[in-house]
């Protein structure tokens, strides 16, 4: 007898035409594919190189401008020009300088939960937080994948995440993703799926599940995978776009690899110590370390939902003198919302400086490179040396609520002494 | 018969120890960008590594970004083969997609400047300084037609489509 099927298997089987089961190589159609400014210059020459000429889906074809917007170097600039020619020589969508951050801009305007979707960005699995299947490729990978509509996948084994209970006070999304990472380890799910379930994620809302989508490929796996039910319809309707809902959910009878359960109420504040995500403890662990750069934002934590933590956390208050505040709202959506709510002119009253919708110091091109053995406490989602431009830099990874008391007190900061 | 000296590396060697992000600038100047290759696991790296030579690396090599620049220039500097405990999965089918073999095998017998000798189609590494020989796990057979062809460019000209 035929057993159910894992969310991922049913995905890639729909998308492929034919039952597809973990350990089968699939021949998927794509829905959406995409590069960003650091992979889509040599996408580009990679997809001419072959001689293709023609996108196969040109309205589901995306150059995304955001790691390095607005641009840092004439470098960089003339790679922005090639994409921007390769967009209107191809008739493909170009989301310029200023319009965001990629994963964040799928999620609000592209993704669909059952879609297949490529990215030449790791962190294009932000999207299985919608239930899509999402994964990141190279440039080459994606360049195929413009000019025939599809691409390979071998189906992944899954490991069922199974959360219950709820968040206490002062715990978050990104704790339980780095609890879980922490648990195992940075390659604790290579080549797998990670699918979550369970009562607890009938409390989580899609801004929660972006951010542990988003950190699935820190433990190696190829997609994180949410599924989709009430909660996905209410994001997609508050994004306009309630039409491209569908509800999808793995089957009662799936094969799973693994099992792990997880109590959210018994979860604390946590932080990822250099030089890898894996090396988590928790926050209270390290009251009192040193802070010499705050970030909110990023694909991880650049949210609406995040504005409005660090807001309330800063609300009459002011970061530490020593300590400098840098928030970056993930798309333009984030940021006018936030500024039409308020939250903007208390994080600027607070003292942070605001960049505009993008990546931001994330990955060490601009906007906040670390000094000598300076100390960043991060909402993004690597810690990797050399990370934030400087192989002497140290990067802490927390949620935005740790982030927010930890810039306030200009040491590291366990979030429920202030809330 | 790939022949060489090997380059130890130690676990999760990421894509930012290969290309590092501040140099995103240099990343359409590949023969520049190769010259850093490495350069934040090793700084000599790029100096001392000869064609044929190995990259030996510990468990999770490769892992983070999907920038494809990092199995590049790790061929670009002649390497024939990265050997590891296990490998990240973009990285992994990014190096295949360059025509750049990646070998799973227990690396712990493998020493730095070990001289080494790779059989592919026997699928065994002999270590000529230790005088061990190693097997290493077959490439699926999917990638290897990949890598056979030279890289997935290659594969899709001669193929027009995937081939199952
Ligand atoms: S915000 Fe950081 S992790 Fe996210 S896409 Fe940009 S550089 Fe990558």
């Amino acid at each position: 007898m035929q057993v159910g099927s894992t969310l991922a298997e049913k995905i890639l089987s729909a998308r492929s035409g034919s039952v597809r089961k973990a350990g089968d190589i699939a021949i998927a159609a794509v829905d959406l594919a995409f590069v960003q400014d650091t992979t889509g210059p040599l996408a580009v020459r990679a997809f001419r190189e072959a001689g293709f000429c023609e996108l196969a889906n040109p309205e589901k074809t995306v150059l995304f401008l955001d790691h390095a917007a607005p641009s840092p170097s004439w470098q960089l600039s003339n790679d922005h020009m090639s994409m921007r020619s390769f967009a209107r020589e191809t008739g493909c969508v170009l989301s310029d300088v200023g319009e965001g951050v990629c994963h964040q801009v799928v999620a609000e305007r592209l993704a669909r939960p059952g879609d297949v979707i490529v990215g030449a960005d790791s962190h294009t699995v932000t999207a299985g937080g919608l239930g899509a299947f999402a994964t990141g490729m190279g440039s080459s990978d994606i360049a195929v994948a413009f000019a025939l509509g599809k691409t390979w996948f071998r189906v992944p084994e899954s490991i069922l995440i199974t959360l219950a209970g709820k968040f206490c006070k002062g715990v978050y999304a990104k704790d339980l993703i780095l609890y879980l990472i922490g648990r195992i380890g940075a390659d604790g799910a290579t080549y797998k799926a990670l699918e979550f379930g369970g009562s607890g994620i009938a409390g989580m809302p899609v801004t929660d599940r972006l951010t542990v989508a988003n950190m699935a490929v820190e433990a190696g796996a190829k997609v994180g995978l949410f599924p989709s039910d009430e909660l996905t319809y209410q994001y997609l309707k508050a994004v306009g776009r309630e039409a491209d809902y569908k509800p999808l959910a793995a089957d009662s009878d799936a094969e799973y690899l693994e099992r792990i359960e997880i109590d959210l109420s018994a979860l604390e504040p946590m932080v990822s110590k250099p030089h890898t995500v894996d090396n988590t403890v928790t926050a209270s662990q390290l009251e009192g370390v040193k802070v010499d750069q705050v970030v909110i934002g990023t694909c991880t934590n650049g949210r609406l939902q995040d504005m409005e933590i660090a807001a309330a956390i800063l609300k009459g208050r002011r970061r530490h003198p020593q300590t400098r505040l840098i928030v970056g709202p993930a798309s333009p959506l984030v940021l006018r919302e936030a500024i039409r709510k308020g939250y903007i002119d208390t994080l600027i009253a607070a003292g942070a400086i605001i960049l505009p919708p993008g990546c931001g110091p994330c990955l060490g091109l601009h906007q906040g490179a670390l000094g000598d053995d300076e100390i960043c406490l991060s909402t993004a989602n690597r810690n990797f040396k050399g990370r934030m431009g400087n192989p002497r830099g140290h990067i802490y990874l927390a949620s935005t609520a740790t982030a927010a008391a930890s810039a306030v007190a200009g040491k590291i900061t366990d979030p429920r002494e202030v809330l | 018969m790939l022949k060489g000296r090997a380059f130890k590396f130690g676990d999760n060697i990421s894509t930012d120890h290969i290309v590092p992000g501040r140099l995103a600038h240099l990343r359409s100047n590949l023969p520049e960008l190769a010259r850093h290759v490495l350069e934040d696991a090793d700084p000599e790296f790029a100096c001392k590594v000869k064609p044929g030579d190995f990259v030996v690396g510990g468990s999770n090599f490769g892992l983070g970004s999907s920038r494809e620049h990092a199995p590049l220039v790790i061929k670009m500097a002649g390497v024939s083969a990265v050997l590891a405990k296990s490998v990240a999965r973009i990285f992994f089918r990014n190096a295949i997609n360059r025509g750049l073999p990646v070998l799973i095998c227990d690396t712990d017998s493998i020493n730095d400047g070990d001289e080494l000798e790779v059989d592919m189609s026997g699928g065994t590494i002999k270590n000529m300084t230790s005088g061990r020989t190693i097997t290493f796990k077959p490439i699926p057979d999917f990638m290897l037609s990949i890598l056979n062809e030279g890289g997935i460019m290659p594969y899709i000209k001669k193929h027009g489509d995937f081939k199952l």
